[in-house]
């Protein structure tokens, strides 16, 4: 069974040539589980997540795309370089990736320095004081004496994304990285690994099974399920297929991308481009470098006529481009905004049918409430 | 040399016991390295049998694997008779029959510690290794030796100890020669069966004294080596 996944993604397609794509056909039988990812290619450039459920095959299809298991059949091409092929298997020491662990994996017998030059000693020659600047970028300057033991969960990962980055990799591979960490570490290091993916240009192999890590951090989402690769899609085109997996615990949620301007004199920030301008309360704008906003569909409602008299902030004229029914007498309704990015709103059927709402219409989309993603 | 009553001869056998307690501990750690390794990571379906085979010299009576021994290193045996041939020595009744012995007799001493170690290394740190282009040889110095200095000071210990506590197999295989296989315990035995008892009970308490010392040190410093959060 092989069918080639299509992306679609204008990056993709901009950069065209195969010499920016990991692409290949992968197998790997661990134990009574079997990945066959089928053929695959998408662009190796910005945050690449893997997403699925536990058991759906991302780690064994993470360390099949290292080399770290021998027993990995297949192709695999990076950036037009063979990794793998029916003749060869290039060995992980020598395919230039950084990994970081779940448990972060550090070294107990060395402190974080040693931790950290252990990757430098083995790196191609890298400018002095490289240790240092990152380990001043990354934030553990002051760990750097001390023994990995006695660091908290989210310092450990810190430690290794450092560890990784001065190996100078082609390809940054992380494995649930956050999921041991509490909300605090969890936000701030998601902050930080979107910040490095895009200072470094390194492109990322990222999986998890959060949609609110997706939604963050994906250029695009490798949707897993049985050992398969079902299908590879941009975060936007993820995001406007209302049966997505992704929306399986809150249901479907919407990702605007835009930035931050500062609060006027009624107190209120504004967050959009030109063509799109939504209105958010000081709270929610703790984050001035924030880039992506989530919305839940079901906080979203939808008025065939522009309503007076109401206290939510933010209505916004929208087409309507699609009506998918769901479970329990609900409909999802995909909205095309007036920038071009797609709003998805969760009203009753019932409503649906008494405003008679159909593709194509225009309507207005009254959104009760946002939430910064940092 | 006159300390506490030990005579030349006395001397002789402790220096020839240390030798070949030395020697022993030397040779099973670079033997039962690589051996361990593959014990403990190897996964082949031959793991249970040569675990079996390491493991035998726990249970079986050392006058067998003496018995054994001889027989093979004598001038008749496969090992012994060959080195003949070639114009060496065999190597019955002789120094290095008996440290033939001794490695075989405290192999379990020092693949079984060696073993635990290696297997309880968390692999994502050989993983995390690899990707950082540290190739097998270097992973095994950088990450899993120094991980498993527990493990290794503990085979050094106890194979030494059990070494120096070794009496069957030199009875059987070297006799006792002195200066070539007379060790300590031998000495021990060959006074007592002289019944000179004072000569037995100074090199006794030699024995005691020295095997009490070495457990009650490698306690200490294993201690120190297994907290990891005390400053190095």
């Amino acid at each position: 069974m092989t069918t080639l996944t299509q992306f679609t993604e204008p990056t993709a397609q901009a950069a065209g040539a195969a010499d920016a794509l990991l692409e290949g056909h992968l197998t790997l039988t661990r134990g009574a589980f079997t990945l066959d990812t089928g053929a695959f290619a998408f662009p190796a450039q910005g945050v690449s997540v893997l997403f699925g459920r536990s058991g759906s095959g991302k780690s064994t299809l993470l360390r099949a795309i290292t080399g770290l298991d021998a027993a990995t059949r297949g192709t695999l091409r990076f950036q037009g370089e063979a990794w793998q092929n029916q003749a060869r298997r290039l060995p992980a020491t020598l395919r230039n990736i950084g990994f970081v662990f779940q448990e972060a994996a550090l070294f107990n017998h060395l402190n974080v320095r040693g931790n950290l030059h252990y990757a430098l000693a083995r790196a191609p020659a890298s400018a002095p004081g490289a240790l240092e600047q990152l380990a001043a970028r990354v934030g553990i300057s002051h760990l750097l004496h001390q023994s990995v033991t006695t660091l908290s969960g989210g310092e450990r990962q810190r430690v290794a994304i450092a560890r990784a980055l001065l190996s100078q990799p082609r390809l940054l591979c992380m494995d649930e990285p956050l999921s041991a960490l509490d909300w605090r570490a969890k936000s701030e290091l998601l902050a930080l690994i979107d910040a490095l993916a895009q200072e470094t240009g390194i492109p990322v192999l990222y999986i998890t099974h959060s949609p609110r890590e997706v939604e963050r951090l994906a250029s695009r989402v490798i949707f897993m399920a049985d050992g398969r690769i079902e299908r590879v899609e941009s975060l936007r085109e993820a995001l406007a297929r209302p049966d997505s997996a992704l929306f399986d615990e809150e249901g479907p949620v919407s990702v605007l991308q835009g930035s931050l301007q500062a609060s006027d004199e009624s107190g209120l920030a504004s967050f959009g481009n030109p063509m799109l301008r939504l209105r958010l309360s000081l709270a929610t704008a703790a984050r001035p470098s924030a880039t992506r906003l989530r919305v839940l569909a079901r906080d979203v409602s939808l008025a065939t006529v522009q309503p007076q008299g109401l206290s939510i902030l933010n209505q916004l004229p929208i087409t309507i481009t699609a009506l998918h029914p769901g479970g329990q007498g609900r409909v999802t309704v995909v909205c095309t905004l007036a920038d071009g990015q797609a709003l998805l709103a969760e009203i009753t059927a019932y409503s649906s049918q008494a405003l008679a709402l159909a593709p194509g219409m225009q309507a207005f989309a009254l959104i009760k409430s946002v939430a910064l993603m940092e | 040399m006159n300390f506490a009553g030990i005579t030349p001869g006395e001397w002789q056998a402790i220096w020839l016991t240390a030798k070949l307690a030395g020697l022993t501990t030397l040779i099973l750690l670079l033997l039962s390295a690589p051996l361990a390794w593959w014990l403990a990571r190897s996964g082949s379906r031959l793991v249970n049998s040569v675990a079996a085979l390491v493991a035998l010299p726990l249970v079986l009576p050392p006058t067998v694997i003496g018995f054994y021994l001889l027989i093979v290193l004598g001038p008749q045996g496969a090992v012994g008779g060959t080195l003949e041939r070639l114009g060496l020595p065999h190597l019955a009744f002789s120094f290095w029959g008996i440290l033939v012995g001794s490695v075989i007799y405290s192999l379990p001493f020092a693949v079984q510690p060696l073993r635990e170690a290696f297997g309880a290394i968390d692999t994502r740190l050989l993983d995390a290794a690899a990707t950082m282009r540290a190739g097998a040889l270097d992973r095994f110095f950088s990450v899993v030796l120094p991980l498993s200095r527990s493990g290794i000071l503990t085979a050094v210990v106890i194979t030494f100890a059990h070494t120096v506590g070794e009496f069957g197999v030199i009875a059987m295989l070297g006799g006792s020669i002195a200066g070539e296989t007379r060790v300590v315990s031998i000495a021990i035995y060959d006074y007592t069966q002289a019944l000179n008892y004072g000569a037995a009970h100074r090199l006794s308490a030699i024995l005691l004294g020295f095997s009490f010392l070495t457990l009650m040190l490698f306690y200490a410093i294993n201690q120190r080596v297994m907290n990891p959060l005390k400053p190095r």
